[in-house]
């Protein structure tokens, strides 16, 4: 049924635009607290897009980190300093324009790639489709490097965050 | 019935879909409603009280011997619990931020109830598997809704505007995410052995090499354990320890509202009584008997699998009804100290092992 996926995929991308928007710039509240909810929201239908593409295992990872774990941190922090709503309505030029540039320059990437990508046919693309193990496999066997890498990366960031919180240690 | 028979599959898929999501969420339903019975009574048992015995409709008359005796087993009294709580009054402080006090009781319930929909709680009736969504990646689905949970928890506190709820909402959120990871971890071994995500496939795999939790006992207790803290019951309940904060997170609700966060808790346990019923425990299978082991071949054998599923889950709700009763509540400190420096531990340490005996014995 290739007509309801499109049905699906339309609504989904439009939410996520949707909430996004209302994530950054909301007409009806200026509380920190409905911009992170809104965040939530648009991370949920980004999910349902990884679902669409049956990429399952990432549209359940991107749930249970992003919408499950960070985003609950991120409220915290939001509601215990309590940030009064008029704060937020002065606005740092410098902040807005370097935001501008890097949201140029993902949108640039973006394009990018989807003109320099080589449409494939259907069936390999049903090949490649969101199998666990395939991801596992290429993870852990052609991408070694870069995700030990990465997974270093983390683990001091974590150290990290934990020596800001001990007073003493310093 | 014939008519079936002439639809297209698609149009076969999204009715029977539909029918199992209708009987599964009339079954949890009524589950949840008298796991509230049982919690009341089996609290008198252990208490020496006689719990709810007296709630008797106008038609319980006319039963000679048996009506009493339902009477006094307190079968009608959830009916009785349920109309109180849509009749009492709907209060709204008028401090509360209206909208996220209306939406966290939602938020509570929703999830707790998405989870059941991966969970396979029998083998098949005819052709038509039992399980409304057999997913490749169930377990992962599971978690990733039940970390939602924290959100309906966190915005009663932030909603309600007062702070016996904000603090119980805090402390739920540390406790969640914290034994969430525990949680997580736990259940790693399992797929290193089964080599799938797929919850029928786990079934299939313990039907054939034995139930996981004699090759995973540490797992296991661990689950348990964390499955305590992530439905916020005793000992773990400091959310909403009623000696310290009044109530929590629900301090400010009434009615049907704070039935629904009732509601959610209940739907939880269940959920994860389902959970643990089938990673640990054989879903629907029983060993020693090949009728039972195997997909049922007849529609009576089909049954029997849903009994049997129904059975353990029911001895997992006492087990969790019996515990709230006998023990005392945790200290805050020393739930944090037991999700990270006893259980996460002992998770890793755990993976790390199954991984290694995997790796030298199947080479």
């Amino acid at each position: 049924m290739p007509q309801f996926t499109d049905l699906f995929f339309y609504a989904l991308a439009g939410l996520t635009l949707l909430f996004g928007f209302l994530t950054v710039l909301n007409p009806l509240s200026r509380s920190p607290v409905t911009s992170a909810m809104f965040l939530v929201l648009t991370i949920l239908c980004m999910a349902g897009l990884f679902v669409l593409l049956h990429a399952f295992f990432l549209a359940a990872v991107q749930i249970l980190v992003y919408a499950g774990a960070v985003m609950v941190v991120f409220l915290f922090v939001i509601m215990l300093l309590d940030l009064k709503a008029d704060e937020r309505r002065h606005i740092n030029k410098i902040a807005v324009g370097l935001g501008g540039l890097s949201a140029l320059a993902i949108a640039g990437t973006l394009v990018a790639s989807i003109v320099k990508t080589v449409p494939v046919s259907q069936t390999a693309g049903r090949l490649a489709e969101g199998e666990t193990k395939a991801l596992g496999r290429l993870l852990f066997e052609s991408h070694i490097l870069p995700f030990e890498i990465l997974s270093v990366l983390l683990l001091v960031a974590m150290v990290g965050a934990i020596l800001i919180t001990k007073k003493d240690l310093r | 019935m014939e008519a079936i028979n002439y639809l297209n599959p698609t149009a076969q898929m999204i009715l029977f879909s539909a029918l199992k999501i209708g009987v599964v969420f009339g079954v949890v339903m009524t589950a949840v409603a008298y796991a509230v019975l049982v919690e009341r009574k089996v609290s008198a048992w252990i208490q020496n009280r006689v719990g709810p015995n007296r709630t008797s409709p106008f038609f319980i008359d006319y039963l000679p011997v048996i009506g009493p005796f339902l009477v006094k087993l307190g079968i009608f009294q959830p009916a009785a619990d349920g109309l109180k709580f849509l009749l009492k009054e709907d209060f709204t402080p008028n401090y509360v931020r209206k909208v996220y006090f209306w939406l966290a009781p939602a938020i509570t319930v929703i999830p707790a109830l998405l989870t059941v929909a991966v969970i396979p709680f029998g083998s098949n009736l005819g052709s038509e598997k039992m399980v409304i969504a057999d997913l490749n990646v169930g377990i992962l689905y599971t978690f990733g809704i039940v970390s939602l949970g924290v959100y309906g928890i966190v915005l009663a506190g932030y909603g309600s505007n007062s702070k016996y709820p904000f603090l119980g909402s805090i402390r739920s959120t540390a406790q969640m995410i914290s034994y969430e990871i525990a949680m997580g971890m736990s259940v790693i071994p399992i797929f290193i052995l089964t080599e799938s995500l797929n919850l029928s496939d786990i079934i299939r795999y313990q039907a054939e090499h034995g139930w996981m939790i004699l090759k995973q006992p540490l797992a296991f207790v661990i689950f348990l354990i964390a499955s305590f803290a992530e439905t916020n019951r005793l000992p773990f309940d400091l959310p909403e320890s009623e000696s310290e904060l009044v109530g929590g997170y629900h301090t400010e609700y009434s009615s049907m509202k704070f039935a629904l966060f009732f509601l959610g808790e209940y739907a939880n346990m269940i959920a994860s009584a389902a959970m643990m019923v089938t990673l640990f425990l054989g879903g629907w299978t029983m060993p020693f008997i090949d009728a039972l082991n195997l997909p049922a071949s007849s529609l009576l054998l089909g049954f029997v699998h849903i009994g049997v599923f129904f059975a353990k889950m029911a001895f997992f709700m006492i087990v969790f009804i019996w515990v709230r009763w006998m023990l005392p509540r945790f200290r805050y400190d020393q739930l944090m100290d037991l999700g990270w420096r006893r259980f996460i531990p002992l998770a890793l340490a755990n993976i790390v092992v199954t991984a290694l005996v995997v790796a030298l014995f199947n080479n």
